[in-house]
């Protein structure tokens, strides 16, 4: 029973970090129909700028919880900036083209930053600093839920809770829900879309900068192609989910993140991929719109 | 510069040729091609610049007493990442500019594509750190040579330390499902089982760049191993072994020479402490070792990486072949290899005729301090 509960929550924690990188490209498929494949790429940046943020301000001694604080903010903040930034210059110049375009367009987006960072910075894994400290008060159960288990699925929790208000309750959300549905139609009745859209990539960046400095923090090593595989996971999960479906992201990552810790758990590791990827045909195949995705008419 | 030394080298070379009478230098031109491949950046560029540094000081070195029998050495350097399909261009840019011998590749993978490229073209290929078993005992090439004993041998010293030395009864046995680390974990179980004294309670590949291995680790706890044996490369080892320590579990990590880099005791940091990796045995009580490492030392102002001293015997192998007889012929070479031994860094080396240096050997290391220090 112990080891299925271990094994519970190493597939939750697993779960939540690709619910925060799957929930960017959920959002972004959900307003713009696009699947930016350099979603995982800004994760990735998220992780590298709090690795830079947190290394110097350990060398001038802050203490950890300061560390902590500045550097997610610092890495929220230049993650959204580049999600931006790459907004601007890769998909709203191919707005009006075909749907293949701007997909294109996102894959050489991905390769560009993958390539950019490993020029800028460095090809070697970088050991990441231990931001999450060992608990006191978790020791007895920390070979169950370690600390910074905790502090990801908490995290995640509390920043899922403030997506749902953002879209659910403020004039932003809306307006989100309004593109989402009809864009021509949100404009017409007075929506900056483009506004929309930006806030829509900033959100997205912030979110998978939080899970870039979490998760690197939990594994302690970074490198430049960190957010390929994790991106490649969590669309996976968001199509699991529904795309386009918030609560359809978070349910398929946690789906994924359970299957995967099930699968190498109970059988075995070496078909931890083949296990996520047959549910994901299974699902497909008796759901096509995935676990919680309305299956659209299509529009003419 | 090039130009000006080789007008009067070669027409000096020649006459001493014809005065001395001695048979003809088979091949025109007036330098001898070793191409040096690898992975020269990233992720595991760590792995293969060394072998390039060994490369250039043995070249040095020779060219300034004067080349093999008169002829300059060239180096000709291409980066192959480490994988194997790019190892097949590289390869085939190789032998395409007349390289007629190759120090490479680093990584089993890489070399295993490359090698029927370079077989096809009758080019003499010596590895400094391919350990991969079946590239010399398959037979399938019979131009391949390497200076570092392969990972079968590797593999039984592991077991045989953590059977003997450490005297544990129940091992799990992990692997990156790559030709190297699972070519190794294979020979691990194989002489696990054979020696009747331990028991492998899991044998499993994990998925290397996933974000998580907590649920292997879990498994290993439950499995009750005491210790670990992991076949794989430095980044994974220490994601297990960061996730262990988190799961407090108390086995004892044992790997392989893919993890016996600097690189894995920086990232794992203090994780690290305690944990046994096998990797070429230390050569600090022999003299041309300290040569190679000084050398190093004075070119470059820094300690040698990974494999540099297979490599720079691989080199001195390679040089004195090509000395010896007289040509880049495959089946002079070989002769020579197989016959003559050469004073190395790693040792007084010869070559078995599949191709597997005699005299080289592995040693276990553990990390203590923040450095990998010799278990005798």
């Amino acid at each position: 029973m112990d080891y299925f509960i271990e094994l519970l929550f190493s597939g939750l924690t697993r779960g939540s970090i690709y619910a925060l990188i799957a929930l960017g490209y959920t959002m972004v498929y959900g307003i713009i129909g696009l699947i930016n494949f350099a979603h995982g790429e800004i994760y990735m940046i998220g992780a590298f700028t709090a690795f830079i943020v947190a290394t110097v301000l350990s060398i001038y001694g802050f203490p950890l919880l300061a560390i902590i604080i500045i550097a997610a903010v610092a890495a929220t903040v230049w993650a959204s900036a580049y999600g931006y930034t790459i907004e601007k210059i890769a998909y709203k110049p191919l707005r009006q083209a075909p749907r293949l375009s701007p997909l294109i367009s996102a894959i050489g987006m991905s390769i560009f930053l993958q390539n950019y960072v490993l020029l800028a910075q460095t090809s070697d894994f970088l050991p990441f600093p231990e931001l999450i400290p060992d608990f006191e008060f978790m020791e007895p159960v920390a070979h169950i839920v370690g600390s910074s288990d905790l502090v990801i699925l908490i995290t995640t929790t509390v920043v899922m809770l403030i997506l749902t208000y953002i879209i659910k309750f403020t004039r932003v959300g809306k307006a989100m829900r309004a593109t989402a549905q009809d864009r021509t139609m949100a404009m017409l009745v007075g929506i900056n879309v483009n506004k929309i859209i930006s806030a829509t990539f900033i959100i997205g960046s912030a979110l998978a900068a939080i899970g870039g400095l979490l998760i690197a923090s939990h594994i302690g090593q970074i490198n430049f192609y960190i957010g390929f595989i994790a991106g490649i996971k969590a669309f996976t999960a968001a199509v699991l989910g529904g795309i386009g479906s918030i609560p359809g992201a978070v349910l398929g990552s946690l789906v994924l993140g359970l299957t995967e810790s099930f699968a190498t758990g109970y059988i075995s590791s070496d078909y931890e991929d083949v296990f996520a990827f047959s549910l994901l045909v299974l699902i497909l195949i008796f759901k096509p719109s995935g676990l919680l995705g309305k299956s659209e008419t299509q529009k003419v | 510069m090039k130009l000006a030394l080789s007008g009067k080298f070669v027409s000096t070379a020649a006459c001493l040729m014809m005065a001395l009478a001695v048979p003809a230098i088979g091949v025109a031109g007036d330098t001898v091609k070793i191409g040096v491949a690898g992975p020269h950046s990233g992720d595991l560029a760590s792995y293969g610049l060394p072998s390039v540094n060994a490369a250039k000081i043995v070249a040095k070195q020779i060219n300034d007493a004067g080349g093999i029998n008169g002829k300059m050495i060239e180096l000709l350097i291409e980066d192959d990442v480490c994988k194997p399909e790019i190892a097949t261009n590289t390869a085939t840019k190789l032998a395409s500019e007349g390289a007629e011998v190759v120090l490479g590749h680093i990584c089993s993978g890489a070399t295993k594509a490359a090698l029927p490229i370079y077989k096809d073209a009758g080019i003499l290929v010596m590895s400094p750190s391919a350990t991969n078993p079946g590239l010399t005992q398959s037979g399938d090439y019979p131009n391949f040579f390497r200076t570092i004993a392969p990972d079968d041998a590797q593999a039984e010293v592991d077991v045989t330390f953590a059977l003997d030395k450490l005297g544990y009864t129940k091992i799990a046995v992990i692997h990156d499902k790559g030709d190297y680390g699972k070519g190794f974990a294979e020979f691990a179980k194989k002489f696990l089982e054979e020696s009747g004294k331990a028991e492998v309670v899991l044998f499993e590949g994990v998925t290397p760049g996933a974000v998580d291995y907590s649920a292997i680790v879990l498994k290993i706890k439950r499995s009750g191993a005491e210790a670990v044996i992991f076949g794989g490369y430095h980044p994974e080892a220490s994601k297990i072994i960061g996730q262990m320590k988190k799961k407090r579990l108390k086995t004892t990590f044992i790997s392989d020479d893919g993890v016996k880099d600097m690189t894995f005791i920086k990232v794992a940091g203090k994780n690290a402490e305690g944990a046994y990796a096998s990797g070429p045995q230390d050569n600090a009580s022999n003299p041309l070792s300290k040569v190679a490492i000084d050398a190093h030392k004075a070119t470059f102002n820094a300690d040698p990486g990974a494999f540099y001293e297979n490599a720079y015997s691989a080199m001195l192998a390679l040089v004195n072949a090509i000395k010896k007889a007289e040509s880049t012929d495959l089946a002079a070479l070989k002769k020579v290899l197989q016959t003559d031994k050469v004073e190395t860094p790693v040792g007084n080396i010869y070559f078995d005729d599949k191709g597997d240096a005699v005299g080289v050997g592995f040693s276990v290391y553990q990390v203590q301090d923040g450095k990998f220090v010799e278990i005798k």
